[in-house]
């Protein structure tokens, strides 16, 4: 895979070990800042979250705490709608995830068998709606009409089937199973869901556990359908709340915005928006380097048909 | 005559067969293909809004045809105006700084000699892609704040400015913020597809530029752009579908009162009239427009690219 670099410093190190240049620091020193852009803003939230109210206010808080305390934490887990909603939005990833990975595996596998009668038109009626969307409103008056506005089915329900999840799965079932697996399973009397749940599904772990991620990752991100299909508080997922908090922040800094300078921010609590920041943030850096390799794994793989 | 019936007859039987053998992967088919039909198919026949002058209270048997109507008034309305306006200008402009850096970065990654640097800084810029919009919008105003963002306080400690800039809440700040967020979040992972086509060329033409002598410039000049242009070209056809589209998740995170004039984009537009003020025949006629140019504009990039003998995307 990094033929190319072995023998770079193979040739060079003949003669010297590593033979650095000008351009080598350059490099270095942009990734070093393009990293840290990546994490100072980050942890100088966290720091924030665990700092005293009065340092911060006073701008003393940069890059490490002061007054350490986990008041604004506290806060947070008592807020009951905060926690409600996380345990919710769980719940709801879990349950969209299975769904998605049902729907997808029941298209991908018969869609990846190459003697498949009609197969080219149902793979042209499951791919459509990769490349046209009605837009939003012909898809609101749909799911109003389906009565599913304003509950907690409306945020899985239209996103179940992801078209570029089924082309990752297919190609994955074309490329890594071999043939003459199912022939014989075939031969020895095994049905098509035999094959799929005794053989199929037991080799292919690696693509499940990519795509339930990239389902599981996907809606645990997105909230863009909330404007339009969610009213009550009760079925907001955990970002869509944060961004609301953030909105409000905004709004309330603004209104004062008139007198710039500090009396006017003392009315906003920010270490303990930077907790809630922070709450929000930490499950998915916490699981984060766990995620990385099959994310991208599934990247590579979808690019390959793409 | 008896030509065609045996053949049907053929037909028919090796349908049969087949149906015999692979109806449990028919019944498979059954679940995805109801999603779609019941949350898509089902949602574009309300595309004909577009040409009635829609009034919930009446339905569409009760609603008039209007023909291009709708159309002729959303291009006289100004909203509109402004938000294609700066729709197309913002996405044409974060196209051209979000689509090189993933190249450049590539590149940079691609020269890197230190694995172990390499891979702890690729970890950690592919990091932002896995964030929500929400996540990256309240950070971005804790960093950014005029007077209480980690920037301006910086700043205004060392004494490079007196009053906070801002950053994010003064238009034409707001604009470059905007953009470079953007590069920002995208740029790591967007060098995945491009790494995995440098290690896809072959190693010999390195080795035999380096005998020749060629430099670390002309090796990447010569042999490494013109390997991955095959993926650039691909991804840029796709990027250039998303020209009239942009994501309302980055709109409102990013969003403030004091720019409003710039942030006011189709998104948005379609968002505000269509849900919040009920026209449901302009914002239709909106996102029906949006999705058309979006696909002539991938057609065109396509046939341009083959044109100049590139393998292209369809």
């Amino acid at each position: 895979m990094f033929n190319k670099k072995e023998e770079t410093t193979t040739s060079d190190g003949s003669r010297a070990i590593v033979r650095l240049h000008v351009s080598d620091f350059v490099i270095v020193a942009v990734l070093t800042i393009l990293c840290s852009t990546c994490i100072l803003p980050f942890w100088h939230v966290l720091v924030k979250s665990i700092s005293g109210n009065g340092p911060v206010m006073a701008k003393e808080v940069f890059l490490w705490p002061k007054d350490f305390t986990l008041d604004s934490y506290v806060s947070v887990f008592h807020d009951k709608s905060m926690t409600y909603s996380m345990g919710y939005s769980v719940f709801v990833v879990l349950l969209f995830t299975a769904l998605g990975m049902l729907v997808c595996t029941c298209a991908a596998y018969p869609l990846s068998k190459k003697r498949l009668k009609g197969k080219k038109f149902f793979t042209f009626v499951l791919m459509v709606p990769m490349y046209f969307s009605a837009g939003m409103i012909p898809s609101y008056l749909l799911l109003n009409n389906l009565h599913l506005l304003d509950t907690m089915w409306v945020l899985i329900l239209p996103l179940v089937y992801s078209p570029y999840n089924m082309l990752v799965m297919k190609t994955y079932f074309q490329s890594s199973i071999p043939d003459s697996l199912e022939e014989s399973a075939f031969l020895d009397g095994a049905t098509n869901f035999q094959i799929l749940m005794r053989i199929v599904l037991p080799l292919s772990k690696p693509i499940i556990a990519t795509l339930s991620l990239f389902y599981a990752v996907g809606r645990w991100n997105a909230y863009s359908d909330h404007y339009y299909y969610i009213t009550s508080d009760k079925l907001r997922l955990i970002q869509y709340k944060l961004q609301l908090l953030v909105e409000g922040a905004e709004a309330s800094i603004q209104t004062a915005l008139g007198d710039v300078g500090g009396a006017a921010n003392t009315t906003t609590p920010e270490v303990l928006q930077a907790a809630c920041i922070m709450f929000v943030t930490i499950p998915i850096i916490a699981v984060y380097p766990f995620l990385q390799k099959y994310f991208v794994k599934g990247a590579m793989i979808g690019a390959v048909k793409g | 005559m008896s030509d065609a019936k045996t053949h049907s007859n053929i037909v028919s039987k090796e349908t049969k067969k087949a149906i015999k053998r692979d109806w449990q992967l028919y019944l498979l088919l059954m679940l995805p293909v109801a999603f779609v039909v019941i949350f898509s198919y089902a949602a574009y026949p309300g595309l004909r809004m577009a040409f009635m002058d829609y009034k919930p209270a009446l339905g569409y048997e009760g609603s008039e045809w209007v023909g291009l109507q709708i159309f002729k008034k959303i291009f006289k309305d100004p909203d509109f105006i402004r938000a294609l306006r700066n729709s197309v200008s913002f996405n044409l402009l974060d196209l051209l700084v979000s689509f090189p850096a993933p190249i450049i970065l590539a590149l940079m990654l691609n020269e890197l000699r230190l694995m172990r640097f390499k891979k702890v800084s690729q970890t950690i810029l592919y990091l932002p892609h896995f964030l929500s919009w929400a996540i990256i919008g309240s950070v971005a105003y804790t960093m950014f704040r005029p007077s209480t963002g980690l920037v301006n306080m910086f700043l205004m400690r060392m004494g490079v400015i007196e009053k906070g800039i801002p950053f994010l809440t003064e238009k034409w700040h707001w604009a470059v913020s905007y953009l470079l967020i953007g590069v920002w979040q995208g740029m790591g992972w967007g060098t995945i597809l491009y790494l995995a086509a440098i290690t896809s060329i072959n190693g010999e033409l390195y080795e035999a530029a380096m005998i020749d002598g060629a430099g670390r410039w002309k090796r990447m000049w010569h042999i490494t752009l013109p390997g991955i242009k095959g993926t650039v070209v691909t991804l840029l056809i796709m990027n250039l579908g998303r020209v009239m589209g942009s994501s309302l998740e980055r709109l409102k995170a990013l969003d403030n009162t004091q720019v409003r004039e710039f942030e006011y984009q189709l998104a948005i537009y379609i968002y505000e009239k269509g849900l919040q003020n009920s026209k449901f025949s302009q914002a239709t006629a909106v996102g029906l427009f949006q999705s058309l140019v979006g696909v002539m504009l991938v057609l065109i990039a396509d046939r341009v690219a083959k044109r100049l003998g590139e393998e292209g995307l369809l």
